[in-house]
């Protein structure tokens, strides 16, 4: 029970202070709306309904990643974090709580362009429980390297750079802009190593009803991924901020 | 009773030796203070103790639990108040407060009623709304204090907590840190203040690069300082024409004319004034104020540090 309320408390802490601002409020709708708007223009007979997955797939990354690590950036430098890392809760539940802030956003993140879609297609073909949970576990898994590349950096702009630098050759060779059996072999085993193939493989399924793998390896492989990243993230705060 | 005991502590940052195996323990409801210049191993020290740093070596135990392999048990029982203040900018004071309580699995009308209570206790109760980034430096000192025993915690732990205040502000935290003892709370107070050891603690360690010096209670570390013997004279007339002669005429004692009208005697026997007085008053000159002059923790820190630092720094150069 303690426990939970310390859980409760950071989580609707983070979504009070950081979620919620308008800025955030702002990036979170106009930047998923931005971006299906730009595939629009420069496909104009593509299908909406096509573009989903990808945009879906897009949002999650670009909100989750970049939000974790500013905010946990941010109170590292303003001390704040240590207020949380001397509380008596186990490390496990302090990731899992920040990361539930961000899974949050994320989800919210996702269904702009959800939305934005069910004004101009039908979406009842869509499986909504396999795109629930690969878009929770693009989340999670983004969310992740979020923390990871917090946990490397001191400055909140650093956090910005470094995150770019994962989010953007992840975005080209998951298999989102160009089909992954389009790219050269040698870029092949690294999307593979990649969480966001399987999550975007997962949504391409659920959504259009093609896809590389079955959903159930899939999600499969992304849970794994998310298991690797939490243990790794663990261990880093450990190491780097527990001197 | 023990309720801290720190055996052999270690620090290493590299090649840096931060803490160099120290061992101290700490009474239950005793203000503990760790005197020492910036960058002596105060803050490392602390941060093993509340589970933010692992030591490289070493043992310490806190009511009964050791604090390196057990960090959350003991985190449970302790209140800290680090250097630097570590409240959210844009929460207000009441919920700074709340929010640190529900770290430690506290019910909603329970920390509710706790912040009310001790926003209260430290007159915040009309800065309570506000967020803490409107703040002055006292106030935030006096809010993270407050959230530091939001818990009730058995010891509380202190770094720095007076640094870069004001004046009134200090004097109020040193009066909360006393009224905090006078509830039977133990405390561990790190300080590059003399004056406020001497001041809130009952027992001190001095700490030069990563060694302690000399630990002991305050009237202690004082008596064994107390080798020489200082008495100011304050006379009517001036000294400066008698410097020669004074100083013929009394060689036992060493004298220093601080200005024309005051005198400095040090010995290290008890000064007999009266041969002074007779002789200065055969000069025509009246002495009006004898004042015995007792060492202050400064004295003992200047002296204790000054040389130990330079054993240390001449051991390394030794080893090197």
């Amino acid at each position: 029970m303690e426990t939970a309320i310390a859980f409760w408390n950071i989580l609707k802490k983070d979504i009070k202070n950081y979620y919620l601002k308008p800025p955030n409020i702002s990036w979170g709708i106009i930047f998923p709306l931005s971006w299906t708007l730009m595939q629009l223009i420069r496909s104009p007979n593509m299908e909406i309904i096509e573009l989903l997955p990808g945009l879906m797939a897009m949002s999650v990354l670009f909100g989750t990643t970049s939000m974790l690590a500013v905010t946990i950036t941010f109170e590292k430098r303003s001390h704040s974090f240590d207020r949380l890392l001397l509380a008596p809760i186990s490390l496990g539940i302090l990731v899992f709580a920040k990361l539930s802030g961000a899974v949050i956003f994320g989800l919210v993140n996702a269904f702009v362009p959800v939305v934005f879609a069910a004004f101009f297609t039908d979406l009842s073909g869509i499986n909504w429980p396999i795109v629930i949970i690969a878009v929770i576990l693009i989340a999670i898994t983004s969310a992740l390297i979020g923390l990871l590349i917090a946990v490397s950096v001191k400055e909140v702009f650093e956090a910005q750079t470094l995150s770019n630098f994962f989010r953007f050759p992840m975005l080209f060779l998951c298999g989102l802009f160009m089909p992954i059996e389009h790219l050269p072999a040698i870029l092949k085993p690294i999307t593979f190593c990649l969480p966001l193939t399987y999550g975007t493989d997962a949504l391409n399924r659920a959504i259009r009803g093609s896809s590389i793998f079955y959903p159930t390896f899939n999600i499969f492989i992304t849970l794994v991924f998310s298991v690797l990243l939490f243990c790794l993230c663990q261990r880093s705060i450990k190491k780097n901020w527990i001197l | 009773m023990e309720v801290v005991s720190v055996t052999n502590l270690k620090k290493k940052y590299g090649e840096f030796l931060a803490v160099d195996h120290i061992s101290f323990s700490i009474k239950q409801g005793e203000v503990f203070g760790f005197l020492g210049p910036n960058g002596a191993g105060k803050t490392s020290t602390i941060n093993m103790m509340i589970g933010l740093s692992r030591p490289t070596g070493g043992h310490i135990e806190i009511f009964g639990i050791d604090a390196v392999k057990d960090v959350k048990k003991v985190q449970r029982i302790i209140g800290v108040v680090p250097d630097e203040n570590n409240l959210y900018d844009e929460m207000n004071g009441f919920d700074n407060l709340c929010f640190c309580a529900s770290l430690y699995g506290i019910s909603k009308a329970k920390r509710e009623k706790r912040a009310v209570e001790l926003l209260e206790q430290f007159n915040l109760t009309d800065a309570g709304k506000r967020p803490f980034k409107t703040y002055s430096k006292g106030m935030k000192r006096k809010l993270t204090i407050a959230a530091a025993i939001i818990h009730d915690p058995k010891i509380l732990f202190l770094d720095e907590p007076t640094t870069g205040i004001d004046v009134e502000s200090a004097r109020q935290i040193r009066e909360l840190i006393l009224h905090l003892k006078n509830q039977g709370k133990t405390i561990f107070i790190t300080t590059h203040y003399i004056e406020e050891a001497q001041r809130v603690c009952d027992r001190i360690a001095f700490i030069v690069k990563g060694r302690i010096v000399k630990i002991g209670s305050v009237r202690e570390l004082l008596e064994n300082t107390e080798q020489e013997h200082k008495l100011k004279l304050k006379v009517a007339g001036s000294l400066n024409e008698l410097s020669g002669e004074l100083k013929n005429h009394f060689q036992n004692f060493k004298l220093e004319i601080l200005d024309e009208n005051s005198l400095l005697i040090t010995s290290e026997e008890r000064v007999t004034l009266s041969p002074i007085i007779r002789w200065l008053d055969s000069k025509g000159i009246l002495v009006y104020e004898a004042r015995e002059i007792k060492p202050s923790l400064e004295d003992v820190f200047v002296k204790i540090t000054g040389s130990k630092a330079a054993q240390i720094s001449g051991k390394e150069k030794v080893e090197m």
